[in-house]
């Protein structure tokens, strides 16, 4: 059978997947990926160099503090040495940084916490001096507390940590689930990031291949043998199943490659994540069983669906207009131009996307979810929250009717387009194409 | 084979067809003439059904032409080009699947058509890598594979090198030979003059002139006449000559008449002087600048 949508698609599909960028890209993504979320946890995890501090504690603030982790504390005789002492032995030691507590007269916790000095041999980390900042803030704060006549374990007993649980409750009251707002807040930033990304990066690839098609000429053949509707959508579809194919391969590719390094390279916090369990501390078990209640109050399969839904509408919505933009050009240097306006919507999706995350069922995020051009990315956003389901509904049907009349008016400024050469296009010339 | 009833297509501005008629006959090699701009390119495209004509109809065969005439046709554009990052064989096939042809078959007619004209080791071969010559000839392949009947080239001879237009030229003359009706499109009238049976002359979106074009050069004959003479002639009656020229056999003259001439051939003939006496037909050339100049003339009534 020769359907020649089909033998379009086949071959838009075919001509890229067989790229070798394309295996590149799509092998190298998820191990870019995977890094990004391992390499940390791997360098965090790996044991530092032991930094030795020498102290001059003249106000015996710290003493005899030793110091914690990488931080070692070791101490000068306050009576055999002065500033001017410890430096000229510190210069020659090994310590990798002094620090110098000053008494001041009567020992005023005010004077001293202004003139406490640190030297190093290289500029100390943020590390060091937030490490050793707690120390001298615990001290202090403790001191002065008891100056004025307040003890400190009365403070440390009476301070509260509060934390709320909060549940949302189903329409009928019926059924409550505990809300796991950090969770959805990331889920749905990278959701609507993913979704903006792949709508951009397949919509210019489609733009492309018609810049490709134009310039290389062929364009005139190939309709001669189809209309130029059924090759921009043999094009558009074709380019959409390399998305397909390359998201779910990098799904995969991603998650196996986590799993295999975490299995195999951080053996013991798997250990330690089973270990919490009935028969663990009592405090590691609630916190174990909140993050399943968490993940128990997300709407996966609506999201995924979502995800999926949104994807298609919002590339099939781009991508007719990156096509029509394609058509009307004959170099991709002269892309730029055009795209920024078509651009704008998503950017703005983008850039409110953390006021709809405040305010998920606000007026903005009702909005931004409704406009077709938004809404790909400002529904994703929302979903995690969940949301009314009609709501859902009429975005997306909103979605798919704002396609169908781009898609016919890409196709007529695509067909007057993909013949014309050698014009520089403008949105009136644009404007005429569509009633041509 | 083809049949246009007042096609006419309008640009924004511009008339591109100003209710043309036109008659392809089945078998014919048709010369559709006329400068840069005449409307040719526009009446191409509407045969191949990437534009529709504003007006007016166009037959193929005896019916109205439909889509799926397309796989009937070939093409070749005055633009040219290939998918630089496919290979040739895949492309090759691919188009000619687009036209409905199966895949086996195609194969089996493009290696065929490869081997016919020496290019069976570009198969595997990127586009990018072909010279021009050889992506020409990969780019006539894939007009004909699919064996139309109809076979429209649009200035088919400028960008190929003189080999390859030669190659070319034979071959399509092979193909019309093999019943293909043939229509070559270009403004360089004296390309196609010897190929040609039939033509059309089109200039600002009219056809000037349309028939077969022996008929034309004669309606369009203009009492000029060729002599080829022993002896130089000084005096030649009625007629002005306008050109003469002397070589090793004689004196040539070209001369215009009002009438035949017949006295003055005769007198030629009687004494002894006369080697050659023949009617200049006019080119296609002249003939289109009579037109543009004085107008068309009328069909004669026999």
């Amino acid at each position: 059978m020769n359907n020649p949508i089909l033998l379009i698609i086949q071959r838009e599909f075919l001509s890229r997947v067989r790229k070798k960028t394309f295996l590149l890209v799509t092998i190298l993504g998820p191990l870019v990926f995977a890094a990004l979320l391992i390499v940390p946890g791997i360098l965090a995890s790996m044991p530092e160099d032991d930094k030795n501090i020498i102290v001059l504690d003249e106000a015996a603030l710290i003493i005899p503090e030793e110091g914690r982790g990488e931080y070692q504390l070791e101490y000068l005789d306050p009576r055999e040495n002065d500033l001017a002492t410890a430096k000229e032995f510190f210069a020659e030691s090994a310590y990798d940084a002094l620090l110098y507590i000053p008494t001041g007269e009567n020992w005023d916790p005010d004077f001293i916490k202004n003139n406490i000095l640190l030297f190093g041999k290289e500029d100390p980390s943020i590390n060091m001096v937030q490490f050793l900042d707690g120390i001298l803030e615990d001290r202090l704060n403790k001191q002065k507390l008891l100056r004025n006549g307040v003890d400190p374990e009365v403070v440390a007993q009476s301070t509260t940590q509060v934390n709320i649980r909060s549940y949302t409750v189903g329409e009928e009251g019926e059924e409550e689930q505990q809300s796991a707002t950090g969770l959805k807040m990331g889920l749905g930033y990278i959701a609507g990031m993913f979704i903006y990304f792949f709508i951009f990066f397949y919509s210019v690839m489609v733009m492309r291949g018609v810049i490709e098609e134009k310039s290389s000429r062929i364009v005139e053949v190939i309709i001669s043998s189809v209309r130029p509707f059924q090759l921009m959508m043999g094009k558009i579809l074709g380019i959409g199943a390399v998305g397909v194919v390359q998201f779910i391969i990098w799904v995969v590719l991603s998650g196996g490659i986590y799993l295999a390094t975490t299995t195999l390279l951080f053996p013991e916090m798997l250990a330690e994540q089973a270990a919490v369990g009935p028969g663990a501390a009592e405090a590691a078990s609630i916190q174990g069983f909140e993050i399943f209640d968490q993940l128990r109050a997300i709407n996966f399969p609506l999201i995924i669906g979502g995800f999926i839904f949104y994807f298609f509408a919002g590339y099939f919505l781009y991508s007719a207009m990156f096509a029509a933009l394609g058509s009307a050009i004959d170099q991709e240097a002269d892309s730029q131009q055009f795209m920024m306006p078509v651009t704008v919507p998503m950017l703005i999706a983008l850039v409110t996307a953390a006021n709809v995350i405040q305010d998920p069922n606000g007026p903005l995020a009702f909005w931004m979810s409704m406009i077709p051009f938004t809404a790909p990315i400002s529904m994703m956003i929302r979903l995690p929250f969940g949301i009314p389901i009609w709501q859902v509904f009429v975005s997306g049907a909103i979605l798919i009717g704002t396609f169908f009349i781009m898609v016919a008016l890409a196709g007529k400024i695509y067909r007057v387009g993909i013949l014309m050469y050698g014009k520089k296009i403008t949105w009136k010339e644009l404007y005429k194409w569509l009633r041509h | 084979m083809i049949k246009a009833t007042n096609v006419t297509k309008r640009y924004s501005q511009k008339l591109a067809l100003d209710a043309i008629n036109l008659s392809i006959p089945k078998g014919s090699v048709y010369g559709l003439l006329g400068p840069n701009g005449a409307g040719k390119t526009s009446f191409i495209r509407i045969m191949n059904q990437i534009t529709a004509p504003d007006e007016g109809q166009v037959y193929f065969g005896d019916r109205a032409l439909q889509p799926r005439d397309i796989a009937r046709i070939g093409y070749l554009p005055e633009e040219r080009g290939l998918y630089k990052k496919m290979k040739v064989g895949e492309q090759v096939l691919y188009l000619a699947r687009l036209k409905g042809l199966s895949t086996a078959e195609a194969k089996l007619r493009a290696k065929k058509w490869f081997e016919r004209l020496e290019m069976a080791d570009f198969w595997e071969k990127k586009v990018e890598d072909l010279s021009k010559g050889m992506a020409q000839k990969v780019q006539f392949v894939t007009t004909v594979l699919h064996e139309p009947e109809l076979l429209i080239f649009d200035e088919p001879f400028t960008g190929f090198d003189p080999i390859n237009t030669n190659l070319i030229k034979r071959e399509i003359l092979r193909l019309s030979e093999e019943g293909a009706t043939v229509i070559f499109s270009t403004h360089r009238m004296e390309s196609v003059e010897e190929i040609c049976d039939h033509i059309g002359l089109i200039n600002n979106g009219q056809v000037m002139v349309e028939g077969p074009l022996l008929d034309i050069r004669k309606r369009y004959q203009n009492g000029t006449y060729s002599f080829v003479v022993k002896e130089a002639v000084e005096h030649w009656g009625e007629g002005t000559p306008l050109q003469e020229s002397k070589h090793h056999t004689g004196h040539s003259y070209t001369v215009k008449f009002e009438n035949y001439p017949g006295t003055v051939v005769s007198e030629l003939a009687a004494n002894g002087t006369l080697v050659a006496f023949e009617e200049v037909l006019p080119s296609v050339q002249d003939i289109f600048i009579e037109i543009v100049e004085n107008g068309a003339k009328l069909v004669p009534h026999e």
